[in-house]
């Protein structure tokens, strides 16, 4: 409707002042856009110093496949874990947080929130001064793996909480108990198929926070697992420009996918609300 | 038939809320304690105020976010509403451009950074052209700055727009239809109605500037601000009293900051730095 009036409204001549406003916003763009394109660009630079015309090379890109490798590998695997415990974990929890009311279920959502309110640090340090020296745990990947799913956590359990509010999940489910479902089975039936697009959306969430997470990661990690994250950190500190450059070009490869999903995700359900 | 349900409930909460319990609750009240069992003793949660090193590192922190706070609001407010207000060919490009950065981590940005500022950046590299003098800001308090902004912007973008876009545009033809010249237009109809997401956005930006770490750990270990006093005296001076009880003081600020924006607009997400 609003785009509808818009379209009647908008005068066929632009101002000055509309012109000056997207001239602003294009350097904004573009503040946030070449460096991005600098550091590709570099990555794929035979030698930075000598600029573009030393010719563009993929053999950066290869010496982080090649000395990287293990990294990259472990990150998925975290976020794939992330992703499996986030949903057992948040679906059941943002069910329980629809269906109650009042300061019981803000409570509980408020102290979900913690562990993305307060640093990264904070809760890594809380977890190895708790854990630390338990069994092999503090060099098992598992414990970074938790740290990632106390910080994901919230965003899964508000995006499937978000979307089991919108949908009458009251109505629907009591049709079905009406004709005889049981709780679990209308649990199954009826609530998780109708959150899909919750779980999908947070799912994207989780797996794009888990993959680029460093604030915890850095202080629970191990030499014997180094995250995606971690590495870049120590490429960009101790190897030559060109390596830090093209192994954020395999960063860039792995998170942009997802953020295109999720910006594709967030305007395709607003377009479907009424 | 309620009351069954009642326990059913609960043994969905169940999982989540063990989990939560032993690796956040648990770990957190004994990093509390932890921070108390120092050479300081209970007084580390007060050194932030009295000790004139942790003091000046904290100022230097809430500046510092504050200034990223309000350019970034001034940056992204001017930006956001232009886009949610204007129609015109190529405007979702530009949109999804802007908000491309939305998930880098803080170790991305710094580096980011380091392209514009850094010593082979591209700053330095057009100021050598243009005044024979390379300027050179990554690696200092600006360069942390202009990460910062970098991060919150895109963000900031988000919230702005969506609040934008739910302004009646019967109040701003009414105010128009009374004479009101664009300034007066931005002034007293624009600002006002997008008051409760510029605060909550605001904080949001605050926190995350605050608590943030990547960026900083990127550009350099010589910028002194709080989290990487942390990580500084939790890895080089193994004084894990003082990290901790730093470290539960910087999650205080940065959870009332964020408190605040929630019960501004009743919702609230938190980045990731």
């Amino acid at each position: 409707m609003m785009q509808s009036t818009q379209h009647i409204a908008t005068p066929p001549a632009r101002s000055a002042v509309f012109w000056l406003l997207l001239a602003f916003t294009l350097c904004v763009a573009a503040f946030l856009i070449v460096p991005v394109i600098l550091s590709v660009l570099t990555g794929l630079t035979n030698n930075q110093f000598v600029g573009l015309s030393s010719g563009l090379t993929l053999k950066w890109v290869f010496k982080v496949w090649q000395d990287y490798q293990s990294s990259i590998w472990l990150s998925l695997q975290i976020a794939l874990a992330c992703l499996c415990l986030t949903t057992l974990l948040g679906v059941p929890l943002a069910y329980v947080l629809s269906r109650s009311q009042g300061a019981f279920a803000r409570s509980i959502e408020e102290l979900l929130m913690l562990p993305v309110a307060i640093p990264g640090l904070a809760t890594a340090l809380a977890l190895i001064v708790t854990y630390g020296a338990v069994g092999d745990f503090r060099t098992h990947w598992t414990f970074i793996l938790v740290g990632h799913v106390l910080f994901t956590l919230p965003f899964m359990v508000r995006s499937v909480l978000a979307v089991m509010q919108s949908v009458d999940m009251h109505t629907l489910e009591e049709g079905a108990r009406s004709l005889g479902a049981g709780f679990w089975q209308r649990f199954v039936t009826i609530v998780l198929p109708n959150c899909r697009s919750g779980i999908l959306a947070g799912a994207l969430m989780v797996v794009t926070l888990s993959i680029g997470e460093f604030n915890m990661s850095l202080l629970l990690h191990t030499p014997f697992t180094q995250t995606l994250p971690v590495g870049l950190a120590d490429a960009y500190a101790s190897l030559r420009i060109e390596v830090g450059s093209a192994y954020t070009i395999v960063f860039l490869i792995m998170i942009i996918p997802l953020l295109i999903a999720l910006q594709w995700m967030a305007s395709s359900s607003k377009k479907n609300k009424p | 038939m309620r009351q069954q349900d009642h326990w059913k409930l609960i043994a969905l909460l169940l999982p989540g809320a063990i989990f939560f319990i032993a690796f956040f609750a648990i770990p957190l009240a004994k990093l509390f304690v932890i921070g108390g069992t120092g050479a300081l003793g209970w007084s580390a949660y007060t050194s932030v105020l009295t000790d004139s090193r942790y003091l000046k590192s904290m100022l230097a922190t809430i500046s510092l976010s504050l200034i990223v706070t309000l350019l970034t609001l001034a940056i992204a407010g001017v930006a956001g509403v232009f886009l949610a207000r204007q129609e015109f060919a190529g405007k979702a490009l530009l949109t999804a451009m802007l908000t491309l950065p939305l998930a880098f981590p803080g170790v991305v940005i710094g580096f980011m950074v380091i392209m514009l500022g850094g010593r082979q950046g591209l700053v330095p590299a057009v100021t050598q052209h243009l005044f024979e003098q390379p300027w050179v800001f990554a690696y200092s308090m600006v360069g942390l700055l202009v990460g910062y902004v970098y991060f919150s912007i895109p963000r900031t973008i988000l919230t702005v727009m969506a609040a934008a876009e739910k302004l009646d545009p019967q109040l701003i033809e009414a105010a128009r239809s009374l004479g009101a010249g664009p300034w007066h237009l931005v002034k007293d109809v624009i600002v006002p109605a997008l008051k409760p997401a510029l605060l909550a956005a605001g904080a949001i930006c605050f926190a995350t500037s605050m608590g943030a770490f990547g960026t900083a750990f990127t550009l350099a270990t010589k910028i002194n601000v709080l989290p990487m006093i942390i990580y500084t005296e939790f890895t080089l001076s193994a004084n894990m009293a003082m990290a901790a009880a730093l470290s539960f003081v910087l999650g205080l600020i940065t959870w009332a900051a964020l408190a605040f924006a929630r019960n501004l607009t009743g919702s609230s997400v938190p980045a990731a730095a």
